[in-house]
C-alpha cells in the first residue's frame, strides 16, 4: 500500500541529503572564516604589543654632588625640590662618553636616558637626603630610540643616515651593555603612571582608571533605568494606548542613532546646559549611557516577554500583588536575558570613541583621574590617541594598550556571565 | 467517513440545538458564591452570556462542555484572574458570603487569598519544594515564625498527599518532580495559603492516568473543607469528584443538576448528546 510513496520519497531523500550536508560545510566554512580573521587579528596585536611589556633601563652610577645641587642634608624640602639634578645626570653622562664632541653628538649624549632620571632621583634625595654626598648606583628609564634598539627593530646595518640611532650612539650603547649597565626588565611604568609625550614614560594607567570610572557611571545609571523601563512598558504600561506606542518607536529608533550624535547632546545638554565638567568620566558616563539604555531595553524587553505567562498567574493566583509578581518572579527569570543584554550594551559602550570626542575626553591627560570629577580619557581614546603619535615606540604601546583592552573587556564579561549563571535556573 | 471527520463541529446538527435559558438547578439554597447575568467580553468577541449560577458551600461544582465554551473564563472570574488580561471585560454580580467581588473596594490581592486557583499546567516556581509552598504564607504573613512556617508547610504537603514523597527533598527543586507530583505541589502551595474556595482548571489534563487519580482523590478529601468548583474536559472526572455539575455550550449555561441526574437523566439535548459523545 504504501511502496508507491515509498518510492516517491526514496527519490527525493538522496537530495535532502545531500542539501543538508552542503549547509553544514557552508556553516564549518563560515565558521573557520571568521576564525581565521580573529586568529590573524590577535596574532598581529599580540606579536606587535607583547614587546611593550618590557622596557630598557639603562644603569648609572651618580655622585649626588652637594655643590652642584647647591643644598646640604639639612636643605628644606623646597630646596631638595628645586635643586638641578638633571645637571648631576648630564654630568655623569658626560664622563662616561667624553668623546662626543660636536652639539649634536653632545644633545643625543644627553637623551641616552628619559628625562625622567632627573625626577626619579630628585625622589630619591627627597626621601632619604642621606644620600647627597654618596654616589648611589641607579636604574632609570632609556630614552624610546635605545628601547627600540633593543629590541631588535633598528637595523644596524644599514646606512648611516637611514636609521634613527646613528653610528655613535650605537658604541655607546655597545659599550652600556659590555659593561652590564642596560637591560631590559618588565615594564611597570607602562602600568603605573599615565600618558606621557615620552613614549618611554607613557602608561595605561591613566586610561584603565578613566574607563572604569566611565563604566561604573553608565553602569550604575543605564542598568536600573533600562531594567526599569523595560518592566515598566512590558508588566504595567497600558496596551495598544498611543504615548507607550510612540515612546516603543522611539526608543527603537535611539537603538540607531550614530553614536556621535549623542556626544553631541552631551555636549549640548550636560555640559553647556548642567555644567558637568567636561573631560570627565561623569559627562563621559551620561553619554555612554544614552547611547546604552536602547540595548538594555530592548534585550530587557525581549526577556521579559519570554517569562511563560504560566508564572504571572502563579503568583498572581496565590494573592501576590502585581509588583510583588514582577520584582519576585519576573524579573529574576528574565535576569540571564536581561544580563546578556547589558553586557552587550556595556561592551559597545566600552568601546566606544565618538561620543566621547565631542565632550573633551580625547584631550592629553597625564594625570590619573582620582574621581569621576577629574578630567580623564578612556581606553580607546588612548588607543587612538597612541596610533596618532609619530614616536616609533607608541606603536608597540598601541597595541600593547588594545590587549589591555580586551582584557578589561574579557574580565566585564566573565563577571557578567558568572552572574548570569547564578541566575539561571532549572525550569 | 472521512467527510465526515473533515468537516466542521459547528456545522453539525447535534451541536446546533437551541438554548432557552438554563435547566436544571443553577441556583441553591445557602451558596458560596452567587453569580448572575454574567457577560464576558474579549475585545469585540463575547465569551460568556448571561449565565446564573450559585456554588454552594463545601461542595465539588464541575463545569464541562467543549473547547470554547467559555467554562474556563467563568472559573477565572471567580478570583478576578480575568482581570490580567487587558482586553477581557466582565460583567455582572458575583457576590462571595454575599460581598460584591467587583466591588470598587474590594482587592483583587486580597480576594486572590481567600480564593485560590490551580492551573491547567502545573506551574511551580523554579524554587526548592519548601520555598513553593512557603510562598504564599511569607506573602501574606501567615506565620510569625520559622517554626510555624516549616509546620504549615509540611501540613500542607501531607494534605495534598504529597509529603511522604518529598520529605526528604524540600529543598530540591520543585520543577525536578514529576508532572503529578508538580500539581500536587501546585495544590499544596494554594491550600497552603487556607483559601475559601478553590478554582481548579482541568488540573489533571497534563497528568496521567495514575497521577490523576491521586489528584481526584485529593479533591473529594479537600471538598470536605473547601468549597471546590473544577473545569475538567472529562466527563468521567465530572461523575467521580463532583456532587453538581454545570454543562456550558457556546459561552451559555445549558444546565446545572446533582451530577448524578445530569449523567443519567439529562434535561436538555445538548447535555445530552455532549454526555453520550455525539460531539466534544
Amino acid at each position: 500500500m504504501s511502496t508507491h510513496n515509498t518510492d516517491k520519497i526514496k527519490a527525493k531523500l538522496k537530495k535532502r541529503y545531500a542539501k543538508e550536508r552542503r549547509f553544514r560545510a557552508y556553516g564549518i566554512a563560515s565558521l573557520a572564516i571568521s576564525f581565521l580573521f580573529l586568529l590573524t587579528l590577535m596574532v598581529n596585536i599580540f606579536s606587535t604589543g607583547l614587546p611593550a611589556f618590557q622596557q630598557s633601563y639603562i644603569k648609572l652610577d651618580i655622585h649626588i654632588d652637594a655643590e652642584v645641587l647647591g643644598v646640604t642634608k639639612a636643605s628644606d624640602r623646597e630646596a631638595l625640590f628645586s635643586a638641578n639634578y638633571s645637571k648631576l645626570v648630564k654630568g655623569t653622562l658626560k664622563e662616561m662618553f667624553p668623546d662626543a664632541k660636536t652639539r649634536k653628538e653632545k644633545r643625543a649624549r644627553n637623551k641616552l636616558v628619559s628625562n625622567s632620571a632627573s625626577y626619579d632621583l630628585r625622589d630619591h634625595v627627597i626621601e632619604n637626603p642621606e644620600l647627597i654626598g654618596t654616589t648611589q648606583s641607579f636604574w632609570f628609564l632609556a630614552k624610546d630610540d635605545v628601547d627600540v634598539y633593543m629590541k631588535g627593530k633598528i637595523d644596524r646595518n644599514l646606512p648611516e643616515d637611514d636609521r634613527r640611532i646613528k653610528d655613535f650612539q650605537l658604541t655607546w650603547i655597545d659599550q652600556l651593555q659590555e659593561e652590564g649597565r642596560l637591560e631590559k626588565r618588565f615594564n611597570t611604568t607602562f602600568f603605573t603612571s599615565g600618558d606621557s609625550r615620552e613614549p618611554e614614560q607613557a602608561g595605561i594607567k591613566g586610561a584603565l582608571i578613566g574607563s572604569l570610572l566611565t563604566m561604573l557611571v553608565t553602569m550604575a545609571l543605564s542598568f536600573p533605568i533600562g531594567v526599569l523601563a523595560a518592566v515598566y512598558l512590558e508588566e504595567f504600561a497600558p496596551q495598544n494606548n498611543r504615548w507607550v506606542d510612540i515612546i516603543e518607536i522611539n526608543i527603537n529608533n535611539l537603538a540607531a542613532v550614530p553614536s556621535i550624535v549623542f556626544g553631541l547632546l552631551g555636549l549640548a545638554v550636560f555640559i553647556a546646559l548642567f555644567g558637568v565638567p567636561r573631560s570627565a568620566p561623569l559627562v563621559g558616563g551620561l553619554v555612554l549611557t544614552l547611547m546604552t539604555l536602547p540595548t538594555i531595553i530592548i534585550a530587557s524587553r525581549a526577556a521579559i516577554k519570554s517569562v511563560p505567562p504560566s508564572i504571572r498567574e502563579a503568583a498572581l493566583g496565590l494573592g501576590a500583588s502585581k509588583v510583588q509578581t514582577t520584582f519576585g518572579h519576573v524579573v529574576p527569570l528574565a535576569m540571564p536575558g536581561i544580563l546578556t543584554g547589558s553586557i552587550i550594551g556595556m561592551a559597545q559602550a566600552l568601546g566606544e570613541t565618538a561620543p566621547l570626542l565631542m565632550i573633551g575626553m580625547v584631550a592629553f591627560v597625564a594625570d590619573v583621574p582620582q574621581g569621576i570629577l577629574d578630567p580623564a580619557t578612556v581606553m580607546p581614546v588612548q588607543i587612538y590617541l597612541w596610533s596618532d603619535s609619530p614616536e616609533r615606540a607608541f606603536t608597540e604601546r598601541t597595541s600593547a594598550a588594545i590587549m589591555v583592552l580586551l582584557a578589561f573587556l574579557v574580565v566585564m564579561n566573565f563577571i557578567a556571565v558568572m552572574l548570569r549563571k547564578k541566575f539561571e535556573r532549572k525550569w | 467517513m472521512t467527510e465526515a471527520m473533515t468537516h466542521n463541529i459547528e456545522n453539525r446538527d447535534e451541536f446546533n440545538v437551541e438554548i432557552n435559558g438554563t435547566v436544571g438547578k443553577p441556583l441553591i439554597d445557602d451558596p458560596k458564591f452567587t453569580t448572575r447575568n454574567v457577560d464576558v467580553h474579549y475585545g469585540d468577541k463575547q465569551a460568556i452570556f448571561g449565565v446564573d449560577l450559585d456554588v454552594g458551600k463545601n461542595e465539588v461544582l464541575a463545569m464541562i462542555g467543549p473547547s470554547g465554551c467559555g467554562k474556563s473564563t467563568y472559573l477565572r472570574c471567580l478570583n478576578r484572574m480575568n482581570d490580567t488580561i487587558p482586553i477581557c471585560k466582565v460583567t455582572g454580580d458575583f457576590k462571595l458570603d454575599g460581598e460584591d467581588i467587583y466591588a470598587k473596594n474590594q482587592d483583587p490581592v486580597l480576594l486572590r487569598s481567600r480564593v485560590g486557583i490551580v492551573f491547567q499546567k502545573p506551574n511551580p516556581f523554579p524554587k526548592s519544594i519548601y520555598d513553593n509552598v512557603a510562598y504564599g504564607a511569607r506573602l501574606h504573613g501567615l506565620t510569625s515564625n520559622r517554626a510555624e512556617l516549616d509546620d504549615l508547610v509540611e501540613k500542607s504537603l501531607i494534605r495534598a498527599g504529597l509529603f511522604k514523597e518529598v520529605k526528604d527533598d524540600l529543598h530540591k527543586p520543585g520543577t525536578g518532580l514529576s508532572g503529578g507530583q508538580q500539581q500536587r505541589l501546585c495544590i499544596a502551595r494554594t491550600i497552603a495559603v487556607d483559601p475559601e474556595v478553590i478554582l481548579m482548571d482541568e488540573p489533571t489534563s497534563a497528568l496521567d492516568p495514575i497521577a490523576t487519580a491521586l489528584i481526584e482523590e485529593l479533591m473529594i478529601e479537600l471538598s470536605g473543607k473547601y468549597t471546590i468548583a473544577i473545569v475538567t474536559h472529562s466527563m468521567q472526572q465530572a461523575a467521580r469528584v463532583s456532587s453538581r455539575t454545570a454543562y456550558f455550550h457556546m459561552g451559555k449555561l445549558v444546565e446545572v443538576n446533582d451530577t448524578d441526574s445530569v449523567f443519567t437523566n439529562p434535561e436538555h439535548q445538548l447535555t445530552e448528546n455532549y454526555i453520550t459523545g455525539r460531539f466534544g
